[in-house]
């Protein structure tokens, strides 16, 4: 009896093991190997013809940690985060909200809402580019009319990385409040009736039963939005090229540079290593620390 | 229990886009009764509750709540609790935040509150379930939260929208005695939408039965049974329902009308001897009787009930007969015409 257990038990776990195994070998070659090779190569002085690369253990890390333009860019994206992630979250839910409720048009506010979305990133700052421009561009435009003086949004230091910010935020904000949209359809209409018979006021029906109830979906944005504070640049490659004078560089733009503009692939390899370590843990500490605290229906 | 009307619906109407929802709504509820509003699927019931509890406004008519206008007035004025066909209890609070929620919208002190969610799990049975969430109880126990969550309020009023429909046939009827007696305890008021006769027929003192957004009639189970002022009810209230029959079939009915006849008043006879003869379709066994299901030119819903087995294979005649004064005559509209 116990034999026949045993089998059906291994039978399951072949199966599962062939059902894992695709995505397992996938992750393999595309994720898991390159994040060791990354690793491995950090280790490694730069390759010269003059001089071979050799082993040199932690000497790039501590390259990196004395270079005060690494400094600068991650306190350049640690900046960025902390504007964009809070500002587009709260943007999306409030837009979700709005274009949940029973407004005409509701079909057009969505559309429009999501169009930044729709955009490719290279597009979306070409049309930013022209909006900053200064003279000729929407802002400065606007500004005139009212007397304002011409403002270089994407040459001064002290705007640049704002302007950079902006366009995320305008870029992310439609995207979150799909996911928002989505969740919100999944709350029952009753919900808010028994609610109002207890004469709950709008806003503590959105703070103690709204709210808790797209936890989840928070969380899942938060993750998403931390990755891209990390991973969205296309932008800077078209407005401000991490200028003027590294102003608006962010680190995944920094790693390329240092990569394929400078040829320091063992540098570039160290901050890539960095980058998952910090984003490993901060992950980790998301899903923990909020898992905890979120219903999941 | 006060002679005056503590709920009052005044010609109310409420129409979607054109379409109608309820027409011509008239209903008075006393005080301490329970009334339940019964009819097909579709038939406005819900609406007309939601009319009441405030979820809609009417388009015309009048809404008076312990004599006040309540017309217009938001569904939280009303002074009225609710229970929902599907609870809406909140998942992810636990049972006793659920119960509480309202009193805490309402600011009252917590000691107070504790009290009264004590008071209101002890009555519903539900100590020591306080710290589960909803999706942690069964369909019974979620339901009886829901109760708990109505009752604590204290509110006069308490209206429920088919709140049994949920559960299984043997928990609903524990549950429509729980709910009966909870009701008559407390001295509230309950307005309840069901569309299963057996619910409104066992709890309720006031029947309301609707159809297409108007309502049939209004009264006593027994009056309803007894006495249905039109076909619809006849053919609606009782299982089995009133059979109705062609005037052709019986002397010195005017032509035109339909009679009504329950199977109770129906004796079968030797053949020959009856106003009838029927052939049988089917016989049904229900434990104490049998019902057997006859067809005869111009009637339909012909039955007969005999005790105990007895099975009369299909096809076979039975003549029938019975009284004149058990019949009940309809006009050609449908309207009852005699005995009212």
């Amino acid at each position: 009896m116990s034999n026949h257990i045993n089998l059906e038990r291994r039978r399951q776990a072949i199966y599962g093991w062939l059902m894992l195994s695709p995505a397992a070998l996938m992750l393999s070659i595309f994720a898991f190997y390159p994040s060791g090779a990354t690793f491995f190569s950090s280790l490694f002085s730069k390759h010269t013809r003059r001089r071979p690369s050799e082993f040199i253990g932690i000497e790039n890390y501590n390259d990196l940690f004395a270079d005060p333009t690494f400094w600068l860019v991650v306190k350049n994206n640690l900046f960025y985060a902390a504007i964009t992630i809070p500002v587009s979250i709260v943007i999306a839910l409030s837009m979700a909200l709005w274009a949940n409720s029973k407004i005409p048009a509701r079909g057009f506010v969505r559309t429009a809402y999501f169009t930044p979305t729709v955009l490719p990133m290279i597009a979306a700052a070409n049309l930013w580019l022209f909006f900053y421009t200064p003279g000729l561009g929407v802002l400065d435009q606007i500004g005139s009319l009212f007397g304002l003086q011409s403002v270089n949004w994407l040459g001064q230091p002290e705007t640049a990385l704002w302007a950079i910010i902006f366009v995320t935020i305008w870029k992310e904000a439609g995207f979150f409040m799909i996911f928002y949209l989505a969740a919100l359809q999944t709350i029952p209409e009753d919900y808010k009736e028994a609610a109002d018979i207890e004469g709950t006021s709008r806003w503590t029906y959105t703070r103690r039963i709204v709210l808790p109830l797209l936890m989840p979906t928070t969380l899942f944005i938060l993750v998403n939005a931390m990755i891209n504070s990390v991973k969205l640049i296309d932008h800077l490659f078209i407005l401000t090229k991490g200028g003027p004078s590294d102003a608006s560089k962010l680190i995944l733009y920094y790693i390329w540079e240092m990569a394929f503009a400078f040829f320091d692939a063992p540098h570039a390899a160290a901050m890539t290593i960095l980058i998952l370590l910090v984003l490993c843990i901060v992950a980790a500490i998301q899903f923990i620390y909020l898992d905890r605290r979120t219903h999941y229906q | 229990m006060s002679t005056k009307p503590f709920v009052v619906l005044k010609d109310v109407a409420k129409r979607w886009n054109g379409q109608l929802g309820v027409e011509n709504i008239s209903l008075e509820i006393e005080e301490g009764s329970f009334v339940a509003l019964l009819g097909p699927s579709g038939c406005g019931k819900s609406t007309s509750l939601r009319l009441l509890a405030g979820l809609e406004i009417p388009d015309e008519g009048k809404v008076f709540i312990d004599g006040a206008d309540v017309t217009t007035s938001a569904a939280s004025d009303r002074n009225l609790s609710m229970v929902f066909q599907s609870y809406a209890l909140f998942p992810h609070l636990s049972v006793a935040e659920n119960v509480i929620f309202g009193l805490k919208v309402r600011r009252v002190p917590k000691v107070e509150r504790n009290e009264k969610m004590q008071r209101a799990l002890k009555i519903t049975g539900l100590e020591g379930l306080e710290g589960r969430k909803p999706g942690e109880l069964s369909g019974g126990q979620r339901q009886r939260v829901a109760l708990a969550r109505a009752i604590v309020a204290g509110q006069r009023l308490c209206l429920m929208d088919e709140p049994l429909s949920n559960l299984d046939a043997k928990l609903r009827s524990s549950v429509r005695k729980d709910i009966k007696k909870l009701q008559r305890d407390l001295g509230i008021t309950v307005v309840y939408v069901t569309h299963d006769q057996t619910e409104a027929m066992s709890m309720a003192d006031k029947v309301v039965l609707m159809k297409d957004g108007r309502i049939q009639q209004i009264g006593s189970p027994n009056e309803l049974y007894s006495n249905p002022e039109n076909t619809f009810v006849a053919e609606f209230i009782g299982a089995p329902a009133m059979a109705l029959m062609d005037s052709y079939l019986i002397d010195g009915i005017k032509n035109g009308n339909k009679i009504g006849i329950r199977a109770e008043n129906i004796t079968i006879v030797p053949e020959g001897k009856g106003r009838l003869s029927c052939s049988v379709t089917e016989a049904e066994f229900l434990g104490s009787e049998t019902l057997i299901g006859l067809e005869h030119e111009g009637t339909t819903g012909l039955n007969v009930l005999q005790p105990g087995l007895s099975i009369v294979p299909s096809g076979q005649r039975i003549d029938i007969t019975f009284d004149d004064q058990d019949l009940h005559i309809f006009n050609s509209a449908g309207d009852r015409i005699n005995g009212q």
